[in-house]
């Protein structure tokens, strides 16, 4: 589905400060259907990366195909922004229709597609994520957990096969948090929508099949969540931590307790042969 | 929520509602000419009337056309006062030192409260029946014949779609900065007029700062999101001419015609 070999990208530098590369040869390969999530610290990169994915940039060397098609091949990039969606972190900057279900119109609009045929698309992408009742709603009576399910309809709308969302929950309460969450999962699992998530929120990133840690443009860890999380002193270097649970069970075990060091969540730790024993 | 109301649409299942966007502008338009051809009470009479049916039809509660009022409560007692003081007339009513009220400054008074009065309320009905996209989309396509004279019509209406999108935006992140400065002891009220606008500065420096921030991640997303202007683009819901809109538009006509014949009177 996705494929990048040694990508490296500068920002053109518009002071005196010398251009630092942003991205310093990536190699990245995402399958159809895989739900990967992106860590890092502030200014690893991450959001140069996804901007790449859909052609908002392009990289400087190196390559990247979308399903067979080179971003780099102007040609290209209209069919590469309706393959890969992308949902960004402020949910305010991205919506621009004043009524709800005309933002979501908006995506297939472009495109180019048949009125009747948006209608249909408009309808089934507010469904699926559970805002169907506010489709006359204007965007700023929602909450922001609201609103970021309204992103991600307008995505839906342009049938992509894979959506990027960058930091979707860093501006969110813990309840609109969730509500992201679960639908983002949803569409993975229920309808094979390869997705590509980009949080701070170790608890999410527990959540998908594979992890990628960045470290100033450089892919630094690339495995399933159990193994990344493992390594709480390397994350720790990283300027990560791990999920809560997690770094409890390590502290149990820094005490002499025989936990698992690869629970990810408080079910695994409780049903823990170690920590049952204690009960 | 924040105070300001423009693009104020309630939404209802109603004709109106469904009428084409350009039917309505253009009928809009029609309305606030053939009110200011009224010079008979009779032709206010049958403007109300007329005003009252659309009302009845578009299911928007009457208190929300009134609440359109009240914003101009202001000019209204000002245009009405003016003509009743300063009108030239024969017929004195009342006179007393510099002020002479005439029946004629009466009439005039009376005619221009209520030609303002139906004018607001006919037009908030245009905004409370239609969308802001919608309208935009109608003043795009009416503004379409102009663009072989360079005319761009699809960039301003996408213009005035984000300008009212970020209008409630921008009130409220206003609104917030204002707080915080507050809250660190600005002080906005007292003061001179330029102490005033010097004290606004603090508030207008993060603003812009922030509906530039705004603007770059908007354009991002909206690339992100296939857009490059009216290259191949459609829309969700098509302009269409059917036999509601031209019954619309006979209406109208049939309206001007009433208010043409109260002239005779
Ligand atoms: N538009 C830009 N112009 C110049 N430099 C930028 C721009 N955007 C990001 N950068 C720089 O690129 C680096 C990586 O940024 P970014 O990809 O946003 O990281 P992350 O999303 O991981 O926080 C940072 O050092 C940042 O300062
Ligand atoms: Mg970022």
């Amino acid at each position: 589905m996705i494929l990048g070999e040694k990508l490296t990208f500068e920002y053109a530098a518009y002071d005196e400060t010398p251009p630092v590369l942003t991205l310093k040869g990536v190699d990245i390969t995402v399958k159809a259907g895989e739900f990967i999530a992106i860590l890092g610290h502030n200014g690893s990169g991450k959001s140069t990366l996804a901007k790449h994915l859909n052609a908002l940039l392009v990289p400087a060397e190196g390559t990247l195909w979308i399903k067979g098609a080179d971003t780099k091949d102007a040609e290209n990039t209209w069919r590469i922004r309706q393959t890969v969606g992308m949902v960004f972190q402020n949910p305010d900057n991205q919506i621009i229709a004043t009524i709800v279900e005309e933002d979501v119109a908006f995506g297939p609009e472009n495109l180019g597609v048949k009125p009747t045929e948006i209608r249909k698309r408009v309808d089934e992408s507010l469904a699926a994520v559970g805002m169907s009742e506010h489709s006359l709603a204007p965007p700023h009576h929602l909450s922001g957990g609201q609103k970021q399910r309204v992103a991600i309809a307008g995505v839906l709308a342009m049938h992509p096969e894979c959506i990027v969302l960058d930091e979707p929950t860093a501006m969110l309460d813990p309840s609109g948090r969730r509500e992201v969450m679960e639908t983002i999962t949803k569409l993975n699992r229920e309808s094979g929508m390869t997705v590509i998530l980009i949080t701070h929120f170790m608890e999410e990133a527990a959540q998908a099949d594979r992890i990628l840690v960045m470290d100033d443009g450089v892919l630094v860890m690339n495995d399933i969540p159990r193994n990344i999380f493992r390594q709480a002193e390397a994350m720790q270097k990283l300027g990560l931590g791990v999920p809560g649970v997690t770094e409890l069970a390590h502290e149990l075990r820094r005490r002499g307790l025989d936990v698992a060091d690869d629970v990810l969540t408080i079910e695994e730790f409780m049903s823990d042969k170690a920590i049952k024993s204690l009960l | 929520m924040t105070k300001i109301t423009i693009g104020q649409h309630y939404p209802t299942d109603s004709i109106i509602h469904h009428l084409d966007a350009r039917v309505k502008l253009i009928g809009t338009i029609m309305y606030i000419v053939f009110l200011l051809f009224v010079n008979h009470y009779a032709g206010y009479g049958v403007a109300a009337l007329f005003l009252t049916g659309i009302i009845a039809l578009s299911k928007i509660p009457p208190r929300l056309i009134f609440r359109g009022l009240r914003m101009i409560v202001f000019i209204l007692i000002f245009a009405a006062g003016i003509n009743l003081f300063f009108t030239a007339g024969e017929t004195v009513l009342f006179h007393f030192a510099f002020i002479r009220i005439t029946l004629e400054g009466i009439m005039m008074a009376s005619h221009m409260a209520m030609r303002l009065i139906l004018l607001v309320m006919g037009s908030s009905i245009l905004t409370l029946t239609t969308s802001p996209i919608q309208l935009t989309d109608g003043i795009e396509s009416l503004l379409n014949p102009l663009k072989p004279i360079k005319v761009p019509a699809h960039d301003i209406a996408m213009l005035m779609t984000i300008a009212l999108r970020y209008i409630p935006a921008l009130a409220e992140e206003m609104e917030k900065i204002m707080k915080a400065q507050k809250a660190r002891g600005a002080d906005f009220d007292t003061g001179g007029l330029i102490k005033r606008i010097r004290s606004m500065l603090p508030i207008l420096v993060p603003l812009f700062v922030s509906a530039f921030k705004r603007a770059d991640e908007l354009a991002t997303a909206m690339e992100a999101r296939c857009y490059r202007g009216d290259i191949n683009r459609t829309k969700m819901k098509a302009m269409k001419m059917t036999r509601t809109e031209f019954i619309g538009m006979g209406v109208m006509i049939c309206f001007g015609g009433l208010i043409f014949l109260t002239r005779l009177l």
